[in-house]
């Protein structure tokens, strides 16, 4: 099972802004949580994940600073600001209320299954 | 990793940075940001047992396509697309940042130039109301060196060149103001006209500096000069804009500010924007599409149109064509507009595309105007053989012909070009090859007429 692509746009905010709240971090190590965090089902992309923080960064919820690593090599880390704090606040509030509302409808159901005859009858 | 190896994968790096870059949505910093994903992709696939070879293939792949991936860029960062132009273009290059700002303020050097040269005669009392006519004659040679140094600047002239722009901008500050002319003389206004057509030509010499008898550099002096009289035309627009606004709203609070419009703010704001339009030019080209070959491909269908009706209408009517003084330099002029469409065509063709309809479009053009000018030109010499030479009729006879001669030649070679007999090339050089003679043509005309027909 794969997440739908709307639904991985939709979450994709509250999600990067989430992880960045557990302290900075960059790029790679951000999609590699998100892998992490939803056992590969979530299907992120680096044309969703860099163009997101960039968006981001210009709206000023997240800022960025590059600093060097091994070498020569240099890295650009994410971190979020007070404004993506609040901004991750409501994002929560909003999808506390859709997955209370989820579950207040799937609840002490059971678990839906589909009959693939029953629309032929 | 052994070093060997490890030298390889730093090569697919360095090869698969070149592509990210030729995306004009991704920049350097992206390009590094998105590298420094595919080393973090590379380490791990490496530290699970792959060798480094395999492991930049499966990373690549994982990032998927580039088109996608430039596409989704593109969309948070639409202006990339757009803000091409910037005063000192950040490339990321530090060495291309250093060279523009370095333009920039060569650039602030010669405008401001250009202003001090225009206020300078004030100081010796010569005012733009009472000595409208030396302001006149001499507008070009206030504001045309600065640009001429600017690019010869940009291009580190040799001294021999240096040397004979000078002398050649010396020679025509001779000959605006060594002639004593009555302000109403006819050989005021040819050498009002033709000065700057001469002195532009001096540019020409600056601006091919590196290599004068190149034909290639010609060409693009003259799509420099297409490009540059646009971007002068747009400055002319703000720089209306910018008065009107001065005035009305100081006249609001009763102050009438149109000493400091016309005394100060036009002139020096037309001698800066020669500068700053050549900078422009330079600046953008290859950054921008060149606008001056859209706009012919856009008006030669309709010129030819006009010039055919023309035609049918002196025939069907026979009615001769009436030359008064407006109507030479009309005349004048349409050729050169003609001549333009022809140049600025030619000057973005692919010279090694075969011919098609464009071109027999622009021989029709070109033959239409051709004929006209046979028109014109019967009338001139028989004004000239009734009632004398005068210094109007001579010049503008004199451009007839030489407008003549080239555009005859261009059609023939026009059409064996359609025929397939000539290569596209012969045309370009052809052109190239005829700027000395309206240099050549344009000094006679400042130097040699005056005297010439008695200074009247």
């Amino acid at each position: 099972m794969k997440v739908a692509k709307d639904l991985v746009a939709a979450s994709a905010t509250p999600m990067v802004l989430g992880i960045l709240a557990e302290g900075e971090s960059y790029g790679y190590a951000i999609l590699k949580r998100i892998n992490e965090l939803s056992g590969g089902e979530l299907d992120w992309t680096e044309g969703l994940l860099y163009p997101l923080l960039h968006r981001l960064e210009r709206l000023g919820h997240v800022e960025s600073s590059w600093q060097s690593v091994t070498g020569e090599r240099r890295r650009k880390y994410y971190r979020v600001t007070d404004k993506g704090l609040t901004e991750l606040a409501e994002q929560r509030r909003q999808w506390d209320t859709v997955m209370d509302a989820l579950k207040e409808i799937w609840h002490d159901r059971v678990p839906l299954t589909v009959n693939p005859l029953e629309g032929l009858a | 990793m052994t070093a060997e190896n490890g030298r390889e994968l730093e090569a697919q790096f360095a090869q698969w940075r070149q592509y990210v870059l030729r995306r004009k949505e991704l920049q350097p910093v992206d390009a590094d940001e998105l590298e420094d994903h595919l080393r973090g992709s590379v380490d791990e696939l490496v530290a699970v047992g792959l060798s480094p070879d395999e492991a930049f293939l499966v990373a690549v792949k994982r990032m998927g396509s580039l088109d996608e991936l430039s596409r989704e860029f593109a969309r948070e960062h639409s202006e990339r697309l757009w803000k091409q132009l910037v005063l000192t273009a950040d490339t990321g290059s530090e060495v291309a940042d250093t060279r523009s700002r370095r333009d920039l303020w060569a650039m602030v050097a010669c405008a401001a130039g250009a202003v001090v040269s225009v206020k300078v005669p004030a100081l010796f009392g010569l005012s733009f109301e009472d000595d409208g006519s030396f302001y006149a004659r001499n507008f070009t040679l206030f504001a045309l060196p600065w640009l001429a140094a600017f690019l010869a600047w940009r291009r580190n002239a040799r001294r021999p060149l240096i040397a004979a722009l000078v002398a050649l901008f010396a020679l025509g500050a001779v000959a605006a103001n060594a002639y004593s002319l009555s302000d109403k003389s006819q050989s005021i206004v040819v050498t009002s006209i033709h000065l700057p057509i001469a002195l532009w030509l001096v540019v020409g010499l600056a601006y091919v500096a590196d290599d004068w008898r190149s034909f290639r550099r010609r060409m693009d002096f003259i799509r420099f000069t297409g490009e540059w009289l646009i971007y002068l035309v747009l400055m002319a627009l703000g720089g209306g804009v910018l008065s009107a606004f001065l005035f009305n709203t100081f006249r609001a609070i009763g102050i009438l500010p149109q000493e400091f419009i016309s005394h100060w703010l036009v002139p020096c704001g037309a001698a800066a924007a020669f500068v700053v339009a050549g900078w422009l030019v330079e600046a953008k080209q290859s950054v921008v599409e060149n606008i001056a070959p859209v706009l012919t491909r856009l008006f030669t269908p309709l010129f030819t149109a006009a010039l055919l009706a023309f035609l049918v209408a002196v025939v069907l009517t026979s009615n001769g064509i009436d030359l008064d003084r407006e109507a030479l330099i009309l005349f004048d002029l349409l050729l050169v507009v003609v001549l333009a469409l022809l140049l600025y065509s030619l000057s973005a063709r692919d010279p090694l595309a075969p011919p098609g309809p464009f071109d027999k479009l622009q021989l029709a053009l070109v033959v239409s105007a051709l004929a006209i000018d046979v028109l014109v030109l019967l009338e001139i010499t028989g004004r000239i053989t009734e009632y004398g030479g005068t210094p109007y009729k001579a010049a503008a006879l004199g451009e007839n012909v030489i407008l003549l001669v080239n555009l005859a030649w261009s059609a023939w070679l026009l059409l064996t070009f359609i025929r397939r007999r000539t290569p596209f090339a012969s045309l370009e050089r052809w052109q190239t090859g005829y700027l000395p003679v309206y240099a050549g043509w344009a000094w006679i005309v400042v130097l040699v007429f005056p005297p010439l027909f008695g200074y009247v």
